[in-house]
């Protein structure tokens, strides 16, 4: 049947435990068109997406494909369907060759048992050259581009039947080069009648690549445009929304000196490209500086050089005067800076530990809790008794049950607790409320100024725009490995900051 | 739901792993056309019957234990060591060296046996652990390298004019000050013959027909230790810490290279310490040309699984296992069974232990999945 829509998503809903991921969600993709899904992290996007391809089942609702009903319970189902998903982690065998990745898992036979190398290799040249595919069939994964392994994801899905294709966050990764290379590649995929569905939060690709966009908020749909009728300012504010802020108590307070400082520093990631590109900045006493920012704009390779986890390439980083730059994560917290990693699981705590063990985590080799190497067990537990009290760390009584049993926002007060009763210089928090509810970001943001009013330094790395704008006194946004614009908070509002990140440039606003 | 709780304990898995193994082990004998309870009950006479079989079972656990211990520290921070075959062959032999060459009073000579063996097979490990933080090489691959190689170097020393004892394929022995076998200058003394001769205590017997030695109470000494490291002390913290998470450790500003070394030094020295023992207390105090491994590093790692991966627990499952190795030689001697049907049993118990979580997992399924699809699924025939 040749409907009029590729995709109809009606109703969706879909519940985490107690936690509303999507509330009847609409989606309406045309058939022949790209089309966006806009929204923050979090808001539910991929778990949208995710359903349409089969990993997970909604709670209610119905999805349409090409106008007629479909139950999609498995991948499998989304494949015989001709959906195909590339998603934002590759999924690539990397010692195997480009032709090999592409066939796994549907290899077509001579007889059966020999793969038919000639015949896949036709059909995949073909497909190529249809959609200007410049693609290498025999190199290995391991030694190609980010942008190539993901041509292959999308030439998997192309050789699987794929006439609807999604792409989670495809540029995420990707060098404005290989962006530009995307979109026309996405364009001519079009032009042969296939239909795209890009989850993103890019607002200058949307522009660039889209027909329509859908825009969702908090698991709600909040609009859905043409992109030929709106700008991007106003797919910023649709994002961003709410006008309405949850303001935190934040007292009018002289900054003090600058103590902590970040000169010229420029910083690779491990395939060798610019991540954090020439970046100068310094932090007061007393002052909460933000860094906005789309999610691998450089923010990762930012915090990693700053607490030695990578090597600088160039520059220097300061704290109360002493170099630290390429030291140590244990020279760090000597010199007065704390962490809220971004990743509590993998970088906060160590979850086979109780919480009273996390609770010591850096200074556990430091009296009262050890003298001469043997642990003080009962100090310890005191420690994490007092902690868990003062931050309400729930369950009640939590000292010896593991860290991992701890729910989501638990886990995150223990690492707070932890860092504040350090009691920093400099506080360093990483995405601090990422996953959270409402009631848990409200305490990690009371904490967080909290710290500041007592006039320590606080450098706040997030990708959730209205957390820096709500916390921040200065914002900083970066963009491609540089600061865009640093700006006093009274001066940001979510459409100029929301440009700023999308690559915009800043004198647009109007 | 009660149930429940009690398969999600450790110590209920490795108890129903073991019956599993015995079944299993009676399964084949019975297939094999054997009465398995006569087989088993062989066993156990073969290890309770008589003082001596009990004391051969504990002195042959000493070296198992040891290895399993061993095996537990790489594991706790993380490591696998496979490497126990070749650091218990560095401990044997350094103890001979140290042991053959040296001459100093009775006692302090132990000591400084078993001491130079634990650095020595401790560097050994230490090596390991740089070749795996400085040049990324897994632990596994250089164990199982270093185990061959220590194996050739072992026996290529012993064949040198400097080790060889003249007439024989073996090194020369440890000298008497260096052994760690109970009363032994009183049992080999005339009046201590003679006594033992004339008594009829079991004490006696074991002291006569056995090389009862110290060994097991410095491997009980050990795996205390080593429970106090990781229990009470900053080091042990750090190691656990480690081998949990490392990402977490390191940004805490924990080193996990010089952790990762460390414990691979200490997991060797321990298995070291296992050759060392028992070339001062076992006859016939010397090491011999070996075609292959004698395998008490591998027994360690079944003995570490079958104890829970815990130091204590090692002293029990090593026991256990020594019971089963020894035992074995009855059933083949009294039913006519081959001895190897106790192999089976042990790779059948450790089989279950590795799949116990698999236990776990099902008694903490929930029946939500497939629920929100079934749902769907009613409502739209509904």
């Amino acid at each position: 049947m040749n409907a009029e829509f590729a995709v109809k998503m009606q109703g969706i809903t879909k519940y985490f435990g107690d936690f509303c991921a999507l509330k009847e969600v609409e989606l309406a993709v045309r058939a022949g068109t790209i089309h966006s899904i806009l929204g923050e992290n979090g808001a539910g996007k991929t778990t949208l997406m995710n359903i349409l391809y089969g990993f997970y089942t909604c709670d209610s609702g119905k999805i349409f494909v090409h106008g007629s009903e479909q139950e999609i319970s498995t991948p499998k189902d989304a494949i015989n369907l001709g959906i195909g998903m590339v998603h934002q982690h590759f999924m690539l065998v990397e010692p195997y060759t480009v032709l090999q990745n592409i066939i796994l898992g549907d290899e077509t036979t001579k007889i059966p048992g020999i793969i038919d190398y000639k015949k896949a290799r036709r059909k995949i040249e073909g497909l190529a050259q249809a959609y200007h595919f410049n693609i290498d069939l025999d190199a290995k994964i391991q030694d190609i581009t980010v942008g190539m392994q993901q041509r292959v994801e999308i030439m998997k899905a192309l050789y699987r039947g794929a006439e609807i294709l999604i792409l989670d966050e495809p540029t995420s990764v990707l060098t404005p080069q290989e962006i530009d290379e995307l979109i026309d590649i996405m364009h001519s995929m079009v032009k042969n009648g296939k239909t795209i569905v890009i989850i993103t939060h890019k607002l200058a690709e949307i522009m660039k690549s889209s027909d329509e966009c859908t825009v969702i908020r908090k698991g709600k749909n909040v609009a859905s445009v043409k992109i030929e009728d709106t700008s991007e300012n106003e797919l910023a504010e649709l994002m961003v929304g709410r006008k309405v802020h949850f303001t935190v108590e934040k007292e009018n307070r002289k900054t003090g000196e600058v103590i902590f400082s970040v000169d010229r520093l420029t910083v690779e990631d491990d395939r060798g490209i610019t991540k954090v590109n020439d970046i100068s900045f310094g932090i007061r006493a007393g002052e909460i500086f933000g860094i906005a920012g789309v999610d691998g704009n450089g923010q990762q390779e930012l915090f990693e050089a700053i607490a030695s986890l990578r090597k600088a390439k160039t520059g220097s980083i300061h704290m109360k005067g002493v170099n630290i730059t390429n030291t140590s994560p244990r020279e760090m917290f000597e010199n007065g800076i704390c962490v809220i990693p971004e990743d509590r699981q993998k970088s906060g705590l160590v979850l086979e530990f109780t919480v009273a063990e996390n609770m010591v985590l850096e200074k556990i080799g430091r009296a009262p809790f050890s003298r001469h190497g043997l642990l003080d067990l009962k100090k310890i537990r005191k420690n994490a008794t007092d902690l868990i009290r003062e931050y309400d760390v729930r369950p009640e009584h939590c000292e010896d049950t593991r860290a991992g049993a701890l729910s989501g926002g638990n886990q995150q007060k223990a690492i707070i607790a932890r860092a504040i009763s350090n009691d920093p210089d400099l506080l360093i928090a990483v995405q601090p409320t990422r996953g959270l509810d409402v009631g848990a970001i409200e305490f990690v943001h009371k904490a967080i100024v909290g710290q500041r009013n007592q006039g320590k330094a606080i450098l706040l790395i997030s990708l959730e725009l209205e957390e820096v704008l709500k916390l921040s006194d200065r914002i900083a946004v970066l963009y491609n490995g540089k600061f865009a614009d640093i700006l006093d908070a009274k001066d940001a509002d979510e459409n100029r900051i929301g440009l700023l990140m999308a690559g915009g440039k800043n004198d647009e606003n109007a | 739901m009660k149930m429940r709780e009690l398969i999600k304990k450790p110590a209920t898995g490795i108890l129903l792993a073991i019956l599993i193994g015995f079944v299993a082990g009676a399964v084949v004998l019975a297939v094999a056309g054997f009465n398995p309870l006569e087989a088993y009950g062989a066993l156990f006479r073969g290890v309770f019957s008589k003082p001596k079989y009990i004391a051969q079972v504990i002195i042959k656990s000493t070296p198992i234990i040891l290895t399993g211990i061993s095996f537990v520290v790489a594991f706790k921070s993380g490591l696998f060591n496979i490497g126990g075959e070749g650091q218990y062959i560095m401990g044997a032999l350094t103890a001979v060296i140290v042991g053959g060459k040296l001459e100093l009073p009775p006692g302090l000579h132990f000591v400084v046996v078993i001491i130079m063996a634990m650095i020595m097979s401790g560097l050994l490990g230490a090596f390991v652990g740089v070749l795996k933080t400085r040049f990324g090489v897994h632990e596994v691959i250089s164990c199982v390298m270093l185990n061959w190689i220590m194996l050739y170097l072992s026996n290529f020393l012993i064949t040198t004019e400097w080790l060889k004892k003249p007439g024989t394929e073996a090194s020369i022995e440890a000298n008497t000050s260096a052994w760690s076998v109970v009363l032994n200058s009183w049992k080999t003394s005339d009046a201590g013959m003679e006594q033992l001769a004339n008594s009829n205590s079991p004490m006696a017997e074991v002291l006569l027909k056995t090389d009862f030695n110290y060994g097991i109470l410095v491997a009980v000494l050990i795996a205390v230790g080593v429970y106090f490291l990781y229990k009470n002390t900053t080091k042990g913290y750090e190691l656990r810490a480690v081998g949990i998470n490392q990402h977490a450790s390191q940004l805490a500003g924990i080193s996990v290279n010089k952790n990762v070394i460390l414990s691979m030094a200490i997991s060797a020295a321990i298995a070291g310490l296992a050759g060392a023992l028992t070339i001062t207390g076992v006859m016939p105090h010397r090491v011999t040309q070996l075609a292959t491994h004698e395998g008490y590093g591998f027994a360690g790692i079944s003995v570490a699984l079958i104890g829970g991966c815990s130091p204590i627990g090692s002293i029990f499952s090593g026991l256990f296992y020594s019971m089963l190795t020894y035992g074995s030689a009855s059933i083949q001697s009294e039913v006519g069974a081959a001895s190897e049907i106790m192999d089976i049993v042990i790779g059948v118990i450790i089989y279950m232990i590795a799949i116990s979580s698999l236990f776990i997992m099902l008694a903490n399924r929930k029946k939500t999945a497939g629920c929100a699809a079934g749902k769907r699924k009613a409502e739209k025939h509904g």
